[in-house]
């Protein structure tokens, strides 16, 4: 079993910053686990706290059932893809791969052994005897991949390894990145910046902000019922239209049951429609810019004339015109109110 | 126009040429000389073309040496020069490597203090710290030993920093793919911080192999007897005052052969170097 288990772990960096503050998680074992959160937010140093290349300042870190805190990256069990692959520039493919195994006194024909089949899930043969710079940017992401599985480890922890990859290799590698982690089953924790990327691969997702978890679950789980305002705005693209709301009501809006004191609303883009009809929620807009994206279309309007943006999602790629007066509406079960003070969620 | 370009063009390679023959035609000169009998020499009519003592003039250098002054084989002398040259450079290389990994990777107390220390030996070079080091040498019987002649030559600041310098740009996670594949910090050296420096350390050996192999005032001190002497003394010794017993052609075969080494090393390492700067491995 190779669950990883975090319990209010922190960080505080020499110097006083403290990038993690206290968080607890548990990664199931064989499960695939994705942080994502803004710059800074402390993802990288959550991730490399469990890999034991930054010491943990409190709160405890395990690995199955064994507390890691004090153990050494290499006697973890676990593999890393780095942003950059940090390959070995000076070795051959092969070596690459084969070095971590070679480290640990692994028989010289179980390393060929399971160096070529590496390879071979990775369609890296072909370059086995080549340096790394002698290869394109996802045949070195491949490497590293490579260089992670040889090893069999418990965890694999990867820090934005799609990042330097251009958008279309990125879908590839994305979906091989899965399929990969789906056939090992092997526990992964995953760092990225990728909202789309974050959705497809996490069987769970963990929005951090501030060195805090704000949310963790399913990925539709966050996408439907996101818990805080921070997590509702993060999760979605285009994201999601949020409003304060006075107590007094905003002029353009209506509510088919008023809320009592100063809330937040959230619609998403694609939970309102264009219709002359009241739902739950009906807002006035005047159109102030249009986009076509292909099979669908974004429409910006200003709320009562001259209030906050909002984004309507529509289908197909029938424009209004600027300046045009419409009406959205959206059912309630799309609407979601979040305390102003607390930015937790209410209903 | 294209008359022009050409002249721009023709110009620089016109004081190219004209530094290489500045240089250059001082050690032609030398070699002719090293080809002619003592006489003609003095004489002072000596021609600007080889001579006909070629082969005699340097076996007697290399095998015999003079016969007033320093009374060695200059081959003898050779091999002095060159042990105290690779041993001072190969020392320097291998004390640098090692002080800059520690001050680099390692988290000890004082690291900074330590680090600046060796900054600090910068403006102290043998010349400024002679008695003391003399001093030292001569209180462990180390006069006249190889020992004596290179172990206070060997340490570098300069090659420290610099080993540091190139340290500090190879990449973090370098260090940390090798601690998660289970290389000790030791192993992290010499599996992958060494290949990786080898063009430093290439650039390094020339210029301290050329250091070692210049040493002048240390070896004058340190060497009394005549098998230890350096060649760079030797050729000095070689020429007296009264002008009349310098027996010019030997000397000048001893110039000629000091410079054979630095040369050798020089173009040997300039691959590596080429090596190093068109395959920029990081
Ligand atoms: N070695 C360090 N010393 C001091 N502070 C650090 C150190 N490394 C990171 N930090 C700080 O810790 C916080 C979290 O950094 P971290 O690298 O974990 O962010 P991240 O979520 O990975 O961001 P990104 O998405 O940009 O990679 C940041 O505010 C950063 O400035
Ligand atoms: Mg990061």
């Amino acid at each position: 079993m190779s669950e990883v288990r975090l319990q209010s772990v922190r960080k505080v960096y020499p110097g006083g910053v403290e990038a993690v503050k206290g968080v607890s998680l548990e990664i199931a074992d064989g499960q695939f686990c994705v942080l994502v959160g803004p710059s800074g937010c402390g993802k990288s140093t959550l991730l490399r706290m469990v890999a034991g290349l930054e010491t943990i300042s409190g709160g405890t870190c395990s690995i199955g059932d064994r507390i890691v805190n004090e153990v050494e990256p290499a006697d973890r069990d676990i593999a890393m893809v780095f942003q950059n692959y940090a390959l070995y520039p000076h070795m051959s493919v092969y070596d690459n791969m084969a070095y971590g195994l070679r480290n640990r006194g692994t028989p010289k024909d179980e390393i060929d052994r399971r160096v070529r089949e590496a390879a071979r899930i990775l369609e890296v043969e072909p370059f086995l005897e080549r340096k790394p710079r002698a290869l394109s940017g996802g045949q070195r992401q491949r490497v590293a991949m490579g260089r992670a599985i040889v090893r069999k480890p418990k965890v694999f922890l990867f820090d934005e390894p799609l990042s330097n990859l251009d958008a279309k290799l990125r879908i590839q590698m994305r979906v091989e990145i899965k399929k990969l982690q789906r056939a090992l089953a092997t526990t992964s924790i995953y760092v990225t910046h990728d909202q789309l990327e974050a959705m497809t691969l996490a069987d769970q997702l963990v929005v951090m902000n501030k060195g805090q978890v704000e949310q963790a679950g399913a990925p539709i789980t966050l996408y439907e019922r996101p818990m805080t305002i921070f997590v509702a705005g993060f999760i979605g693209a285009p994201p999601m239209n949020l409003l304060d709301m006075p107590a007094t009501g905003l002029p353009g809006l209506s509510l088919a049951t008023p809320v009592s004191g100063p809330v937040t609303l959230g619609v998403r883009p694609e939970h309102l429609e264009l219709s002359a009809e009241n739902g739950a929620l009906a807002i006035d807009l005047t159109v102030t810019a249009v986009e076509a994206v292909g099979a669908e279309s974004y429409i910006y309007g200003a709320l009562g004339g001259q209030g906050p943006e909002i984004i309507v999602r529509i289908p197909g790629r029938d424009l209004p015109a600027i300046g045009a007066s419409l009406r959205a509406i959206a059912r309630s079960e799309n609407l979601h109110f979040f305390s102003r003070e607390t930015g937790i969620r209410l209903n | 126009m294209v008359q022009r370009r050409r002249l721009l063009d023709f110009l620089p390679h016109l004081i190219l040429m004209l530094g290489v023959a500045i240089v250059a035609f001082p050690v032609y000169v030398a070699f002719i000389a090293s080809t002619w009998d003592a006489a003609t020499i003095s004489n002072g009519s000596m021609p600007l073309r080889p001579g006909p003592h070629f082969a005699e003039n340097y076996y007697r250098t290399i095998f015999i040496g003079t016969s007033s002054s320093t009374r060695e084989p200059v081959g003898t002398m050779m091999l002095n020069s060159l042990i105290m040259a690779l041993t001072i450079a190969i020392g320097k290389i291998a004390i640098s490597l090692i002080s800059a990994f520690a001050v680099v990777y390692f988290r000890f107390p004082f690291r900074m203090t330590a680090f600046w220390i060796i900054f600090v030996t910068l403006m102290l070079p043998v010349e400024v710290r002679i008695f003391p080091t003399y001093k030292i040498v001569a209180d462990l019987n180390l006069l006249d030993t190889f020992a004596g002649l290179t172990i206070p030559l060997i340490a570098s600041a300069t090659a420290t920093l610099l080993f540091r310098q190139f340290f500090m740009t190879v990449p973090d996670e370098l260090v940390e793919a090798s601690k998660i594949d289970g290389a000790g910090p030791m192993k992290f050296f010499f599996d992958t911080l060494l290949p990786l420096s080898i063009t430093s350390v290439a650039a390094m050996f020339v210029i301290q192999f050329i250091y070692g192999w210049n040493q002048y005032l240390w070896p004058l001190l340190i060497t009394t007897k005549d098998n230890m002497q350096t060649i760079v003394i030797a050729i000095k010794k070689m020429i007296v005052t009264q002008d009349a017993l310098t027996e010019w052609q030997l000397a000048m075969a001893t110039a000629i052969l000091a410079m054979l080494p630095p040369v050798f090393v020089v173009v040997v390492m300039q691959r590596l170097f080429v090596k190093g700067l068109v395959e920029t491995e990081k």
